[in-house]
C-alpha cells in the first residue's frame, strides 16, 4: 500500500504550485484555474486522510463534495469577473485591477 | 417712594437700550433727547428722596432673593438712607449738568448717540452702586462703572493714546478690585452674610486681627477706584477721555465710590484701629504727592486730575481720622467744584479748538466771560477762600483731624491747601491772564454755546453756596446732623465749636490767600522770570515732580516689563517649544509612518496575497515551533 507521506507530497506540491500561480501569474483566467489547482490539492489531502483514518472513515471524502460545490461556484464567479474586466478594460492582466491602491 | 427708587436707575437704563439700539440709524444728533430726558426725571426723583430722607423716612427694601445657593443669599435690595441721600445729591446733580453740557460738547461727534449711550450707563450703574443694600450689589456696580469708565475713556478709540488709557484704568482698577473682592469674600466667609444691615450689626463679633484684614481689603478697592497712591497712576491718563467724561466720571462721582465706600462700612473701620490708621496716612500722603505734581503740570486737565487725586487723599484722611461728616461733607463740595473745573477746562479747550496745554494758553478773561468767571468761583472753592464751599468742607477736616489727636496729619493738610490753591491760581492766571503766547489759538477763542455756559453757572452756584447751605456751624453743622445716624456705629460726637476751631479757620483761611497771592506773584507779577527761577531752584524736586516722581517708568520696570518677558518666554519656550512642538510632532510622527507604510497599498491583488501567503507561513510556523 502507498503511504500516507507519497499522497500529502503530491498534494502540497499541488498546492504550492496553484499558489506560486496564484501570486505569479498575470492572466486572471490562468489566477483562478491556479486556486482550483490549490483547491484540489486540498481535496488529496482529505481524500487520503479519510482512508489511513482508523475511525474517520467516508468523512474526508463528505468533505471533498463540499469542496467541489464551492470550487464550481468560485470558479463561476472568477470567470463572470473575467468577462466583466475583459469588457471593461479589454485586457486580462491582474497587474491592471489596481484602482484601490492608497 | 418705592417707586422712586426704582425709576431713577431704570430710566437711564431703559434710555441706554434705546439710545444704544437706535441711536445710530433713527436719533443721530438728536440722541441727547431721551438721554437728557431721562437723567432730568431721575434728577427729580433724587431731590425727591432727598426731602423724604430728610423728613426722617428710611427705606430697606428687598426686591427679590437674587441668589440663593446653600447658605449663600444675596438679595437685590435698595437701602436709601442719609448717605444714600448725600450720594444721590452729587451723582445726579452734577450727572444732569453734564448730559446737558455734551450736547454742546460733543456736538458734531461721530460716536454722539454712543456718548449720550455710555453717559446713561453710567448713571444706571452709579445709582445702582449707591441705592444697593449689600456689598455684592456694591461689587458688582462697582465693577460697571469701570466698566463705563473705561468705554469712556477710550471714547475716541481711534485715537491709540485713549485706548491705552482706557486698557490701563481698566487693569490698575483690576488690582484694587482684587483686593476688594477678596474682602467681600472674607467678610461673607467671616459672617455668612453679606447685606449691610447683617454685617454692621454683627461688626462687633469678629476679632481685631479679622476685621483688621477686612478693612484693608476693601480699601485697596477704595484705593484703585479713588486713584490713591499707589494705585492713583489711572486717574491722570483718563484725561484721554471727552472732558464731560472726566468731570462726571473721574472728578465728581465714581471716583467717589471709594469714599463712599469706606463711608458705608464705617462700622467696620470703626472696630480696626490700625485700618482707620492706613486709610488717614495713605489719604493724606496722597493728598500732598498729587498736589506736588499738580504744581508743576502744563497740561491744564492733567492738573485738575491731580488736584482730584489729590482732594481724594484728602476725603480719605477725613475718613481715616474719624471725621466721617466732614470727609462726606468734602465729598460733596468737592463734587460740585470738581466737576465745574472741569466742565470750565473743557470750556476753555473747546474755545481753544483743543488746545490742552496751558503755556499756548493766555488773555482768555475777555474773550471767554463766563468761563472766566464760573471758573474763577469753582477755583476759589477748592482753595478754600472764606465763605465758599471748599472753604467749610476742607476746614472741617483740617480742624477734625486736628481735635481728634492727629496734629501731624493736620499740618500736612495744611500744607496741601496752600499748594492747592497755589496750582489753581497758577492754572487760572497762566489760562486766562497775561498775554496770549499762542496768538492763532486766540484769535479764534470764543465763548462756547449756552448748553455749556448753563450748566456752568448752574454748578457755580452750589459750588459758592452749598458751604453755606450745610456747613453751618462748623464741625457740628446741617451736614453732621444729618449724616449722624449713618456714623452712629463709628462713635465720634462732634464737638462744640471753640476758640481753638476759630483758630484754625482762620489759619486754613490764611494759607489758602496765601497760595493764591503767591501765584498772582509768579504768574501775573512776574511770570517771565519767576516760574522759570523757582524751577531752577528746585532742581531736583522739580524734576521730580514734573516727571510724576516716575511712578509709571517704576511700573513699567518692576511690574510690566518682567510680566512681559515672562509672558513672552511662556509663548516661545512653553507654548510655541512645549506644547506646539508636541501636538505638531506627534502629527508629524503619524505622518511620516503613513509614508513609510504607503507604498504597501500598492492595489496589486497578488502582492496583497503574497503578504497574506507569507502571514500564514510565519503562523504556521509559529504554531509548530510552539507546540512541536
Amino acid at each position: 500500500m502507498t503511504p500516507l507521506q507519497q499522497y500529502l507530497a503530491l498534494s502540497m506540491a499541488l498546492f504550492f504550485i496553484g499558489a506560486w500561480g496564484v501570486l505569479a501569474r498575470r492572466n486572471l483566467i490562468l489566477v483562478v484555474m491556479c486556486v482550483e489547482l490549490m483547491l484540489n490539492a486540498i481535496n488529496i489531502a482529505l481524500v487520503a486522510f479519510s482512508n489511513y483514518s482508523p475511525t474517520g472513515a467516508g468523512r474526508g471524502e463528505v468533505f471533498v463534495f463540499f469542496v467541489f460545490a464551492l470550487a464550481a461556484a468560485e470558479a463561476a464567479i472568477g470567470l463572470a469577473i473575467a468577462i466583466a474586466m475583459y469588457r471593461l478594460k479589454e485586457k486580462l492582466s491582474v497587474d491592471d485591477l489596481d484602482e484601490m491602491k492608497g | 417712594m418705592k417707586a422712586a427708587v426704582l425709576l431713577i436707575p431704570l430710566l437711564p437704563l431703559a434710555s441706554f437700550i434705546i439710545t444704544g439700539l437706535f441711536g445710530k440709524r433713527f436719533f443721530k444728533e438728536k440722541s441727547h433727547y431721551l438721554s437728557v430726558g431721562a437723567v432730568a426725571v431721575s434728577w427729580l426723583l433724587s431731590m425727591y428722596l432727598i426731602v423724604e430722607v430728610e423728613r426722617g423716612e428710611e427705606l430697606h427694601w428687598q426686591v427679590y432673593s437674587w441668589i440663593a445657593a446653600g447658605s449663600f443669599k444675596v438679595d437685590i435690595g435698595f437701602l436709601v438712607d442719609q448717605l444714600t441721600a448725600v450720594m444721590l445729591l452729587v451723582v445726579s446733580t452734577v450727572g444732569l449738568m453734564v448730559h446737558v453740557y455734551s450736547i454742546g460738547y460733543m456736538k458734531g461727534d461721530g460716536g454722539y448717540y454712543r456718548f449720550f449711550a455710555y453717559l446713561n450707563l453710567f448713571m444706571f450703574s452709579m445709582f445702582m452702586l449707591i441705592l444697593g443694600n449689600n456689598f455684592l450689589m456694591l461689587y458688582v456696580f462697582w465693577e460697571a462703572v469701570g466698566l463705563c469708565s473705561y468705554l469712556l475713556i477710550s471714547f475716541w478709540y481711534t485715537k491709540k493714546s485713549a485706548a491705552n488709557a482706557g486698557t490701563k484704568a481698566f487693569l490698575v482698577n483690576r488690582v484694587g478690585d482684587f483686593g476688594f473682592g477678596l474682602g467681600i469674600m472674607l467678610i461673607f466667609v467671616t459672617l455668612g452674610t453679606l447685606s449691610y444691615s447683617g454685617v454692621f450689626e454683627a461688626a462687633g463679633t469678629i476679632g481685631t486681627g479679622t476685621m483688621t484684614a477686612i478693612c484693608l481689603l476693601l480699601f485697596m478697592g477704595a484705593m484703585g477706584k479713588s486713584a490713591q497712591f499707589p494705585l492713583h497712576v489711572w486717574l491722570p491718563d483718563a484725561m484721554e477721555g471727552p472732558t464731560p467724561v472726566s468731570s462726571l466720571i473721574h472728578a465728581a462721582t465714581m471716583v467717589n465710590a471709594g469714599v463712599y465706600m469706606v463711608a458705608r462700612s464705617n462700622p467696620l473701620f470703626a472696630e480696626s484701629h490700625t485700618a482707620m490708621f492706613v486709610v488717614a496716612l495713605v489719604g493724606t500722603f496722597t493728598a500732598i504727592f498729587a498736589a506736588s505734581i499738580g504744581l508743576v503740570q502744563n497740561d491744564i486737565k492733567k492738573v485738575l486730575a491731580y488736584s482730584t487725586v489729590s482732594q481724594l487723599g484728602y476725603m480719605f484722611m477725613a475718613l481715616g481720622v474719624g471725621a466721617w461728616g466732614a470727609g462726606m461733607f468734602h465729598l460733596i463740595a468737592h463734587g460740585f467744584f470738581k466737576g465745574l473745573l472741569f466742565l470750565c477746562s473743557g470750556s476753555v479747550i473747546h474755545a481753544l479748538s483743543g488746545e490742552q496745554d496751558m503755556r499756548k494758553m493766555g488773555g482768555l478773561k475777555n474773550k471767554t466771560k463766563i468761563t472766566y468767571w464760573t471758573f474763577v468761583i469753582g477755583a476759589l472753592a477748592i482753595s478754600g477762600f472764606p465763605g465758599l464751599a471748599g472753604f467749610w468742607s476742607k476746614d472741617s477736616i483740617l480742624a477734625g483731624s486736628f481735635n481728634h489727636g492727629y496734629w501731624y496729619f493736620w499740618a500736612v493738610g495744611l500744607i496741601v491747601a496752600f499748594m492747592t490753591a497755589f496750582y489753581m491760581f497758577r492754572l487760572i492766571f497762566m489760562t486766562f491772564h497775561g498775554k496770549p503766547r499762542d496768538e492763532k489759538a486766540f484769535a479764534h477763542a470764543h465763548e462756547s454755546p449756552r448748553s455749556m455756559t448753563m450748566p456752568l453757572i448752574l454748578l457755580a452756584i452750589p459750588s459758592a453756596l452749598i458751604g453755606l447751605a450745610l456747613g453751618l456751624p462748623p464741625e457740628d453743622g446741617h451736614i453732621d446732623k444729618f449724616l449722624e445716624p449713618v456714623f452712629e456705629a463709628a462713635g465720634i460726637a462732634p464737638h462744640a465749636f471753640g476758640a481753638v476751631d476759630l483758630g484754625l479757620m482762620a489759619l486754613s483761611a490764611l494759607v489758602g490767600i496765601g497760595g493764591i497771592l503767591l501765584a498772582w506773584q509768579f504768574y501775573v507779577k512776574r511770570p517771565d522770570d519767576l516760574p522759570a527761577k523757582a524751577g531752577a531752584r528746585a532742581g531736583f524736586l522739580y524734576k521730580a515732580a514734573l516727571n510724576k516722581y516716575w511712578i509709571d517708568e517704576f511700573y513699567f520696570a518692576a511690574v510690566i516689563n518682567p510680566v512681559m518677558a515672562l509672558g513672552r518666554g511662556l509663548w516661545r519656550w512653553v507654548d510655541m517649544a512645549m506644547i506646539d512642538g508636541f501636538v505638531n510632532g506627534s502629527a508629524r510622527f503619524f505622518h511620516g509612518v503613513g509614508m513609510a507604510l504607503k507604498p504597501t497599498q500598492s492595489g496589486k491583488i497578488q502582492a496583497y496575497l503574497f503578504s497574506m501567503f507569507l502571514g500564514f507561513l510565519a503562523l504556521l510556523v509559529a504554531y509548530l515551533i510552539l507546540t512541536v
